[in-house]
């Protein structure tokens, strides 16, 4: 059984690797599948936070996420195959300076700011807890979602498709 | 492992997010570097409900909704990128610059 918080460490520097490692590399399609290592990191320290649920959820979603990615990374892919190197970015500095402040404003905020103690304990099932939840007090959390999905689709097939909603536009 | 840890974590995968966003011609790439800032809150989510509040479902609720906001923005970002794409062969920002102040 390895301690967890071992398993913390390998799995933020993983995650942090894969993230780094997205607009590190050359390719698109490289890319898509550094964010899945990334996105399986979290996941894993969902677990390591007894989150069964939803650790397993973020790791079979993002699988299925990125590997549609993949198909539209290649559809979209700059410097396809390698065959015209380019540079992907822009205003490189400037990103890396606005990141970095962003990245130490929030770490000092993190370490200087006195976090309550913890409320409560852990429920012996926190996916029943959950489930409970968002079928009682937080209902309307959920039925936002089910709207903005059902938004979501319309507005995505509407945008996708050739024709508009008044038949062809030429 | 405490909760600044945690959230140590979720900021730096925040800040490379953000670089992404800022930095990435592609717009599909762009769409990456928002995701991955999501995926930083997601981690800050449960640190919450794990170390601050565990009686309550609320930072549970939180990742849920965090799960469910990367998947609505890369269906709508995909489909953007199509029209885009289809109205006058533009996949970079710098081509979809019509807004810039």
């Amino acid at each position: 059984m390895i301690p967890a918080t071992v398993l913390f460490w390998a799995l933020a520097v993983g995650a942090v690797a894969g993230g780094v490692a997205v607009f590190a590399v050359g390719s698109m399609a490289r890319a898509t599948f550094a964010l899945l290592a990334s996105f399986l990191c979290v996941g894993g320290e969902l677990l390591v936070l007894d989150l069964d649920y939803l650790g397993v959820l973020v790791v079979l979603m993002m699988i299925m996420e990125m590997l549609v990615m993949a198909v539209f990374m290649v559809m979209f892919m700059m410097n396809p195959a390698g065959l015209m190197p380019m540079s992907m970015v822009h205003n490189r500095w400037g990103a890396l300076g606005i990141s970095g402040a962003v990245f130490a404003a929030l770490a000092a905020g993190i370490v200087l700011t006195p976090w309550p103690h913890r409320a409560g304990r852990p429920p012996r099932d926190p996916t029943r807890a959950l489930g409970l939840a968002i079928m009682g007090p937080k209902m309307p959390v959920m039925m936002g979602i089910g709207l903005a999905i059902l938004a979501t689709m319309i507005a995505s097939v509407v945008l996708a498709t050739r024709r508009g909603r008044y038949g062809d536009a030429e | 492992m405490t909760l600044e840890t945690f959230l140590l974590l979720a900021a730096a995968l925040f800040a490379v997010g953000l670089f992404g966003a800022l930095s990435q011609q592609s717009v599909v790439m762009v769409m990456m570097g928002l995701e991955l800032m999501v995926n930083g809150i997601v981690v800050a989510g449960a640190a919450f409900w794990h170390y601050v509040a565990p009686g309550a479902a609320d930072g549970q609720v939180l990742v849920l909704v965090a799960v469910s906001v990367m998947a609505l923005e890369m269906a709508v970002g995909f489909a953007v990128v199509t029209a885009l794409f289809r109205a006058r062969d533009a996949d970079t920002t710098d081509e979809a610059g019509d807004l810039r102040g």
